[in-house]
C-alpha cells in the first residue's frame, strides 16, 4: 500500500509532462481550413455564390462602396476606384501595421479610419450591418489568395502578444486556445467538430448566428465559452490575437465570405 | 432595399427542366423572442413567395415563423418559351421585393 502511494506522485508528474509535450504547433502541411471539417451540405452552400448567404452582405457592401458618405461627400470608389482591382489581396495582408496609430489595425478598423479621415463620416459600429457588408465586400476581392501577414520588427511585438494570448490559460475553465485548436482539433466538443482556428473566411456567415459576423465576434464567443471576460470589440488584445491567427494561417487561401456551422 | 440573389440559366432547350435558385436578405424575426428587457420582439417575416413565368404562376411558397433568416428556395420548372421569370416576396410590415430574370428558350 505504501509503495503504491509513493508511486502516485511519479505517475502524476508523467501525466503532467506528456500534457506539456502535447501542446505543439500544427505543422504547416497539416493545417486544415474549417471548410474541410464541414459537412457536404455546408460546403456546397459556401461554394455556390447564389446559395451562400454571405454574398448578400457582399452585394450590400458593393452598393456601400459606391455610395457617397460624410462631410467630404466622397465614396470609397472615388479614391479607390474599382475594388476588384484596388482591393485585390488587401484582406490577405490584414491586420496590418498602421504607422500613425503605431500598432496593427484590422480591416474593420482600417475602413473606419478611412471613414473618419478621408470621408469625414462617423465610424461604423462594430458588427453593424454596414461595416460587415463593406468588410465582406473588400475581403471578397482576395478570395483564393494566400494569407500574407508581414512579420517584421514593427509587428513582431504584437504578434508575440497574440501568440502569448493563444497559449495562455484563461477564464474559469482555465483553458488556452491552443488546448482545443492545436491539441484537440478534429475531435468533438458538444457535438461540434473542433476546427484548427484558421481565420480564412472572415467575415463569415455563421449558420448559428444567421448573419455575417467578424473574427472578433467569434473570438469573443470562444472567450465566453471558456468563461473568460471577453475583450471589447476593437480591443488591442483582440487585434493582436487576430494578427497571430492570420500569421498562423499564412499561405492558406482566403475564402470570404465563408459559411460556417 | 432588399437584396436578393437569383440564379436562372440564361438559355435552355424547350421542354428542359430548369433549376431556379433564389436567396433573399431578410431577418425572419419569429415574434416569439423577447428583448433583454423582456419586451416581445414583433414578428417580421416573409409570408409569401411567388414565381411567375411570363405571367403564369409556376411556384408559390407560404412561409411561417421558425424559417431561418435569409430564406433560400430551390425549385424547378419546365422551360416552355423565352421570356421573363418574376419573383415576388411579400411579408410583415409591408415588406415587398420583386426581382426578374430573363431566359432564352430554343
Amino acid at each position: 500500500m505504501s509503495g503504491r502511494a509513493r508511486r502516485l506522485p511519479i505517475a502524476l508528474s508523467i501525466v503532467a509532462l506528456t500534457g506539456v509535450s502535447f501542446a505543439a504547433e500544427i505543422p504547416l502541411a497539416e493545417r486544415r481550413s474549417g471548410y474541410e471539417l464541414m459537412s457536404q451540405e455546408t460546403r456546397a452552400m459556401q461554394d455556390d455564390d447564389t446559395a451562400n448567404p454571405g454574398m448578400l452582405g457582399v452585394l450590400e457592401g458593393g452598393a456601400l462602396w459606391a455610395r457617397k458618405a460624410g462631410a467630404a461627400g466622397r465614396a470609397c470608389a472615388d479614391c479607390h476606384g474599382d475594388a476588384r482591382q484596388s482591393m485585390k489581396g488587401v484582406a490577405a495582408r490584414y491586420p496590418a501595421y498602421d504607422a500613425a496609430l503605431k500598432r496593427p489595425v484590422n480591416l474593420e478598423q482600417r475602413i473606419n479610419v478611412c471613414r473618419t479621415e478621408r470621408q469625414q463620416a462617423p465610424t461604423l459600429a462594430y458588427e453593424s450591418r454596414e461595416l460587415l457588408a463593406l468588410t465582406a465586400y473588400v475581403a471578397r476581392q482576395s478570395r483564393g489568395m494566400p494569407i500574407d501577414i508581414t512579420a517584421d520588427a514593427r509587428t513582431q511585438p504584437f504578434l508575440d502578444g497574440g501568440r502569448a494570448a493563444f497559449y495562455r490559460r484563461q477564464g474559469q475553465l482555465n483553458l488556452a486556445c491552443s488546448q482545443c485548436h492545436d491539441d484537440q482539433w478534429g475531435r468533438k466538443l458538444a457535438g461540434n467538430v473542433i476546427p484548427q482556428a484558421h481565420p480564412t473566411g472572415y467575415p463569415v456567415y455563421r449558420l448559428e448566428w444567421q448573419s455575417l459576423g467578424s473574427l472578433q465576434r467569434r473570438l469573443r464567443n470562444c472567450l465566453v465559452g471558456i468563461r473568460a471576460e471577453p475583450y471589447e470589440y476593437g480591443a488591442p488584445e483582440l487585434v493582436d490575437l487576430e494578427l497571430f491567427l492570420m500569421w498562423r494561417a499564412r499561405g492558406m487561401a482566403i475564402e470570404t465570405p465563408a459559411v460556417r456551422p | 432595399m432588399a437584396n436578393a440573389l437569383i440564379n436562372v440559366p440564361d438559355r435552355a432547350r424547350r421542354g428542359e427542366i430548369i433549376e431556379i435558385k433564389t436567396l433573399i436578405s431578410h431577418p425572419m424575426e419569429t415574434g416569439y423572442r423577447r428583448s433583454q428587457l423582456g419586451a416581445r420582439i414583433p414578428r417580421d417575416i416573409v409570408r409569401l413567395f411567388v414565381c411567375t413565368y411570363n405571367g403564369t404562376e409556376v411556384f408559390r411558397a407560404e412561409l411561417h415563423p421558425a424559417i431561418a433568416a435569409n430564406p433560400f428556395f430551390v425549385f424547378s420548372t419546365v422551360a416552355t418559351e423565352s421570356g421573363t421569370l418574376a419573383f415576388q416576396w411579400t411579408g410583415d410590415n409591408g415588406f415587398s421585393a420583386t426581382e426578374t430574370a430573363t431566359i432564352t428558350v430554343d
